[in-house]
């Protein structure tokens, strides 16, 4: 279809703009990565061949032009070869990223699903009582979303690990090897889950709040809800004829909130010390971990355009309006 | 045709003014003024507290932020008479570093703000007046930015940056502009869409108006309230942008600021250790002041769409007041998904 595949290709072209910057970024600021990672490598070992791919790596010390670098980067891409992580023992970031990834999926993926809906509901029922006492709802979830996630989770931890130890206070789970996937682990992990899923949908489910109440409000005042009352059809019903209109902008309005939620979740994760991206996130950052850093960067936003591209299915099977020829 | 044209808009801001209870204000003229209600109050109150604390916190606090106090105790001593709010694991005055670590935080927020509404309405504006392949690589570019994950962006940015310039406020708030720019230039680009096939823009444009001089008097004026919202918008997303990077000590954390605050409090293991004091007051002024400038964002929102306005909306109100039947609400002015704007009317029946 004419949309989708539009969209597709502004999605492939965002990409191709996301590696590009991230080429780009070592090589542009100032200061020298090489020796920024030698320096926290102290007491390593460094063989010419880790200085080697050091400085191919950011384009330091090489005779290779801008190009042929620009090239080789991409090769090294497409075979799946994003360097090696300095901090963990020069095994290649793949890996790293690879141990981290389900975490994040997971948590986040949950939450965002769950505040999406929760921040839907909730935003259909405050439009409907308009003025009554649930329009104080909304100064109340504005403090939520304007705090920052990695706060909110400093608090929760405080109050429900800490002083009243319903949920364990960091991790994902007790074992560190992986025992049978049984229910006890499964348990384990979902008892790890829940404080960390509980803070990310606190935070975000404000903005689906905000967002659903403004557009239910003006599709409540079209000509076709106005029918459905007169016509004594049972408010349930009216309420799902105009929620179903008014949750468009919403989706449409998910590539705006998606970066928000991720990155709100990275810093949750850093709080519980719960060993997705966001945990070796902050380890490269502290480690001067430059490839682990770019790499995270690039899986982070494939992720999201990804994301985002599902978005615009859902969006399109919705809408049937833009699935006419423009 | 200014006259027409604020003739037309205060018609409609009269008629969806007409179903407010408040009848208290005779005669009120449409200005660019803000509803008078509570969120708005309450927000601008907020942020006005905010702002004479980063001007003179640094004065007001009882002692030295950076000076330590004890080199024997090894743990954050809890709030006492001489340190209201406790101390740090470095022995240092909490409230100290709380009055004075605002400014850098509003600093590099409105920095980040002003440059970003400036980017905003340059591209923005640009690309809905001028159209055709400039719009389109323009609505692109903002399309990118927008769907580009901002903080791990920002991650890497600052990452690379050296350590001398990770505490320059302007910079940082420089750098931040750069992920916060697209939404309000997607925003003011759909306005300006709209505004430009406005018979007022028309009649301009036939007269024989410049183009810049149709954008500077005809279609700016009437984008100041969306440029403002997303002026505010920004200004919260560069304060929680600006806390997250010094959280992650992506900033020199010998620079003081509320997000350098909680770096401290992370490394010095309050959450797990109740050290609440540590958290606690940084966390709050972050959420308080991001609080403020989204209640005022509330209140231009409610300006630019009337309809949004919970007093005088509410079906069972209006039943009570007698009224029957949803005859008085204000449904007869949809102008198709634009929102009603009337900004520019402070030059009404000023002759052109």
């Amino acid at each position: 279809m004419y949309v989708i595949s539009r969209r597709i290709g502004f999605y492939i072209l965002t990409a191709i703009a996301a590696v590009t910057v991230d080429f780009f970024i070592p090589r542009v600021m100032p200061g020298n990565p090489v020796s920024a990672v030698l320096a926290k490598m102290q007491g390593a070992v460094i063989t010419k061949q880790t200085l080697a791919a050091l400085e191919a790596q950011f384009g330091s010390n090489t005779r290779e032009g801008l190009w042929g670098q620009y090239l080789h980067y991409w090769s090294n891409l497409l075979h799946g070869n994003l360097g090696i992580s300095t901090s963990n023992g020069m095994v290649p970031v793949t890996t790293v990223i690879r141990g981290a990834l389900p975490w994040t999926l997971g948590l986040v993926g949950t939450a965002t699903v769950l505040s999406f809906i929760l921040g839907t509901l909730l935003g259909v029922l405050v439009a409907w009582k308009r003025g009554g006492w649930l329009d104080a709802l909304l100064p109340a979830t504005t403090f939520f979303q304007a705090a920052p996630y990695f706060f909110l989770a400093f608090l929760a931890i405080d109050l429900f690990a800490i002083k009243l130890g319903w949920f364990p206070a960091g991790s994902a789970r007790n074992t560190l090897d992986f025992p049978a996937f049984d229910w006890t682990y499964i348990s384990d992990v979902l008892d790890h889950a829940i404080l960390p899923a509980l803070t990310i949908v606190v935070a975000s489910a404000a903005g689906w709040i905000v967002s659903m109440r403004n557009v239910m409000i003006t599709t409540m005042d079209e000509d076709y809800v106005l029918i459905a009352q007169a016509k004594g059809l049972p408010k349930s019903r009216v309420i799902f004829y105009a929620a179903r209109n008014a949750i468009l902008p919403s989706i449409s309005g998910f590539s705006l909130a998606i970066g928000f939620v991720v990155s709100g979740a990275l810093l949750t994760e850093i709080v519980f010390s719960y060993p997705g991206l966001g945990f070796i996130l902050l380890d490269a950052v502290q480690e001067a971990d430059y490839a682990l850093l770019q790499g995270i960067f690039l899986v982070i936003t494939l992720a999201v355009l990804v994301a985002n591209l599902a978005a615009d299915f859902v969006y399109v099977f919705l809408d049937p309006r833009t699935r006419q020829e423009a | 045709m200014a006259i027409g044209s604020s003739t037309h808009l205060g018609a409609a801001q009269a008629d969806a003014d007409d179903p407010l209870p408040a009848g208290d204000a005779p005669a009120r003229r449409p200005r660019l003024r803000l509803p008078r209600s509570p969120k708005v109050a309450i927000g601008l109150g907020m942020l006005i507290v905010f702002g004479i604390l980063a001007v003179i916190g640094q004065w007001i606090a009882p002692y030295n932020p950076a000076r330590t106090f004890s080199t024997t105790a090894s743990f954050p001593q809890p709030p006492s008479l001489a340190h209201l709010l406790g101390t740090t694991q470095q022995q240092q005055d909490v409230l100290s570093q709380l009055l004075a670590g605002g400014r850098s935080t509003l600093l590099v927020a409105f920095v980040a703000g002003l440059v970003a509404t400036v980017g905003s309405v340059v591209v923005g504006v640009t690309a809905g007046y001028v159209g055709g392949l400039s719009d389109d690589l323009l609505s692109m570019l903002a399309n990118f930015f927008l769907v580009m994950p901002a903080l791990p962006l920002l991650i890497v940015i600052f990452g690379f940056l050296p350590a001398s310039q990770g505490g320059d406020d302007l910079l940082i708030g420089l750098i931040i502009a750069v992920t916060g720019w697209a939404w309000g230039a997607r925003v003011l680009r759909a306005q300006t869409l709209s505004l430009r096939r406005r018979d007022y823009v028309e009649s301009a444009r036939i007269i024989g108006e410049r183009g810049w001089r149709i954008i500077g008097f005809e279609i700016l004026p009437n984008l100041i309230p969306i440029v403002a919202s997303s002026f505010l918008f920004t200004v919260l997303y560069g304060v929680g942008t600006y806390t997250a990077l010094a959280f992650l000590g992506l900033v020199n954390p010998n620079h003081l600021s509320w997000g350098g605050m909680l770096f401290y409090a992370q490394v010095a293991g309050a959450e797990q250790s109740g050290y609440w004091w540590l958290f606690i007051p940084p966390g709050l002024a972050v959420a308080l002041l991001g609080t403020s400038l989204a209640l005022l964002n509330f209140g231009i929102d409610e300006f630019i769409n009337p309809r949004l306005r919970a007093a005088g909306l509410s079906r069972r109100r209006a039943r009570r007041a007698g009224v029957t039947g949803a005859a008085r609400l204000p449904r007869r002015f949809v102008l198709g998904v634009t929102p009603v704007v009337d900004a520019g009317s402070p030059r009404n029946g000023n002759p052109r």
